[in-house]
Formats: structure tokens, sequence, C-alpha cells
């Protein structure tokens, strides 16, 4: 990576650092935020994000939406995968995005499985 | 040997247009994603899996140093995950220095990264002495349930220590606990403002507690007093937790730790001015990798242990 090569914007071009500098206290404001975002919500718990959506409560897919966009910036900006060329972002993004939600997909729903078991069959607690 | 070190920084003509080491290092922190999503889908087995028994995050994890007996849930581990998100930038700021050149800002960015690092692996090493210690204590029933007493009018825990007594034949050798059973039972007989609490939770999510004639009944199964957690049992609730915990945020421990031992020798490459004379910092910009990463495996952790 050559010295003067970052690319300076966030949000898609929506906003545009002067230096790299910038755009590393710009990150750290908005993980801060997002962070502080997670943790009021965390305390208070409103009550009208408990409704459940797709099998989970509301607020906990707020929580790891939140995550995956804290996830995304340090990645991208602080691990510099932003400067990188296209295929080495793809070779090391992809296989992540395909396994990881593969692995998750199958353990929750096979521990759901279990969780039934134990609530209507006569198996009482641990195993 | 001039010619490899004066051209570490060349990315022409390799693949990705990225330095060998770099893209190692990109790949190794791939894997190590993988075995990080491992463990943490593990814990989601094991946590749908006894979904309507698992210990509230909230409840557990309410200290903060010098605040004892003030539970503030949240507020410490919103604290170190702070601390590892401004040791991150300072790590970004010193690669962003190397590429200046500018020896001694690379250094002093680099110790404010160590330090970010240390703080973070402290309060860590906290964090599971509290979590070990445990607070209230519980007693454990042949079935494996953990069992909590609380206030009957406020429903707010009550540790063992207000109200069990000691008998003269307790057990005192190694593995004792402070209370045996029997102590825990006598006392919540002459305690009539006492009730159990469950593992099982409600509609709205908080833990259900028994009324006193259930209690009375539930107490008949006592087996063990449990008294903060190990591999073994926990007080807070579903054995797996303490396990899940353990783990995981000790491979988190270990990968910090590891990376602080990583950060000192480059810390040290920079002083004595190795860099400098490579007219590259690109070993400052690969540790800092691993350091990122770090972070961003905290973040996870931060979620799925302490939020969701």
């Amino acid at each position: 990576m050559a010295h003067d090569t970052h690319k300076l914007e966030i949000f898609r071009g929506a906003l545009k650092f002067k230096s790299n500098q910038q755009k590393i206290v710009g990150v750290l404001i908005l993980l801060s935020v997002i962070t502080a975002i997670e943790v009021v919500l965390g305390i208070i718990k409103p009550e009208s994000l408990m409704g459940m959506v797709l099998g989970m409560k509301l607020l906990n897919w707020i929580f790891i939406i939140l995550t995956i966009v804290k996830a995304y910036y340090i990645a991208w900006d602080f691990m510099h995968i932003r400067d990188e060329v296209k295929w080495f972002r793809i070779s090391l993004v992809v296989p992540l995005l395909i396994l990881i939600p593969y692995l998750a997909f199958i353990l929750l729903v096979e521990g759901n499985y279990i969780y039934n078991v134990y609530l209507d069959g006569f198996i009482k607690w641990d195993f | 040997m001039e010619a490899t070190v004066t051209h570490a920084d060349t990315t022409e003509g390799r693949p990705f247009k990225a330095s060998y080491g770099k893209m190692m290092i990109w790949f190794f922190i791939v894997s190590d994603a993988l075995t990080f999503s491992g463990f943490l889908a593990a814990y989601g087995f094991s946590r749908f899996k006894f979904m309507d028994t698992w210990p509230i995050a909230d409840e557990v994890f309410t200290h903060v140093p010098f605040m004892h007996g003030n539970p503030q849930p949240m507020i410490y581990v919103a604290f170190m995950t702070f601390v590892l998100i401004i040791s991150s930038v300072t790590m970004v700021l010193a690669v962003d220095a190397g590429h200046k050149l500018k020896q001694n800002r690379v250094a002093w960015l680099m110790f404010a990264t160590i330090i970010g690092g240390l703080i973070f692996v402290g309060s860590q090493a906290w964090e599971w002495s509290t979590f070990i210690r445990g607070e209230y204590g519980a007693v454990e029933t042949k079935g494996g349930q953990i069992l909590q007493f609380v206030d009957a009018e406020t429903h707010k825990q009550v540790a063992l220590s207000e109200f069990a007594v000691h008998l003269e034949d307790d057990f005192t050798g190694e593995g004792a606990t402070t209370y045996s059973v029997a102590g825990v039972l006598k006392g919540f007989e002459e305690h009539g403002d006492l009730l159990v609490r469950t593992q099982k939770l409600t509609e709205d999510g908080h833990k259900t507690v028994l009324t006193r004639a259930e209690s009375v009944a539930k107490l008949e199964g006592a087996k063990h007093v449990v008294e903060g957690a190990n591999l073994i049992r926990n007080e807070y609730g579903s054995k797996l937790f303490g396990d899940f915990f353990f783990f995981i945020t000790g491979f988190h421990g270990f990968h910090v730790f590891s990376g602080v031992i990583l950060n000192i020798i480059i810390f040290a490459n920079v002083i004595v001015g190795t860099y400098e004379k490579r007219k590259s910092y690109e070993m400052v910009e690969k540790v800092g990798l691993y350091w990122h990463f770090v972070d961003l495996v905290w973040v996870f952790v931060f979620t799925f242990f302490y939020l969701v």
C-alpha cells in the first residue's frame, strides 16, 4: 500500500475526511456512539422492542445488526480493507460470510430442536 | 539481505498487491475468526437448548471495582469495550505514523496501545475473579437445577451469609463450602420472609419466584451448596453458562495477552530503529492487523455474552 492511497470517505462517500488521521477519529466517534447506544438499550431494555421478529426479540436483532456495523468499520477502516484490491477483499470476507451464518444456522436450529425435546419429552433436565 | 529488506514494502507483481507477510496474517485472521465463530455458535447452541432457563447477563455481571454492593449492570464491560476500541485507534494511528516514517510517534502510540491492552487484560482478570467468587450463593438440586434465594417482598436476591447457619458437624475439609445444605435449609426455615427463585424464565423475561410452600417443597431436593463458579457448577444457573464464559472470554483474553506480547516486541524494534533502517514500518501494520482482530472479536463476545 503506497503512502497516500487511503480512501477517505465513509457512508458511501457521504462523509469525506481530509486526512487518514481525521478519518480514524471519525470512525472512533462512530464506534463509540454505537457502543453507547448498545449499552443504553441494554440497561433500559425498552418494552416496545421486546416483540418477536423471526424467532428472536427485536432488541436482540438490533444488537446483532449494530455489532455487524461495528465489525464492518473496524475491518474496513482500522484494518484497511477499504484500501485493498477488490479480489483480496472478496477472498477474505466471502468465506466468512458464507461459513459463519451457515454454522450459526444449523447449530441454532439443532439447539432449538433439543429445547423442544426437553419441553415435551420425558427427559427432565441435563445431559 | 540488502535487497530483501529494502524492498520489503514493494507490492508490484505480487498477488493482490499485498506483501507476503500481510497476506498471511490476513489468512491467519480469517481462520481464527472461524475458530471464534465456532465457539460462539456453540454457545448459541447451548443457549437455545436451555432457552427458558439461561441466566440473565444483567444480573450476573453487575460489579464495578470500588463500588461494592452497588449493582451497575453493563457499565464495567462497556468500559472494557471502550478501552479496547481506544487502543485499536492508537494502533491504527501508529500504523499511519509508520507510513510517514515518524519513529517517535510510532513508539509513543504503540506504547499507548500496550497500556490499553494491559488495562483490558487486568479488567478481565478482575471480572473473572468476581465471577468465580460469586456474590449470593445458591443450592443445587439432585436434578441439577440451581435454586437462588430472594426476599419475599422485593424479590431481590439474598446472600446465603445473611440467613444460613453454621452447624457443628459442618464438613470443613477440602472443597467444603461455607455452609452445608442442612445449614442453609435450617436458616431458610428460620427466615419466613425468604422465597426460592428457580432458573425458569417467565413470559416477561424474569426468573420465576416460588411461593413459600412451593419453595419448601423444592428445597427438599437440595444436594449441594454452590458458591461462585467453577467448571462443574455455578451459582448463576446453567452449568454451561459458566463453562462457556471461562472458555470464550479466556480464549479471547489469551489472544489479547499474546497481542500485548507481540506489541511489546515490535515496540522494542521500533525503539532500536529496526524499521527506521528498513525504511518500512510494515511489521507495525501486521501486528496492528492482529490487534484490530482482537478488538473485532471482543465486539462480538460483548454482544453475545452481555447484551443479547
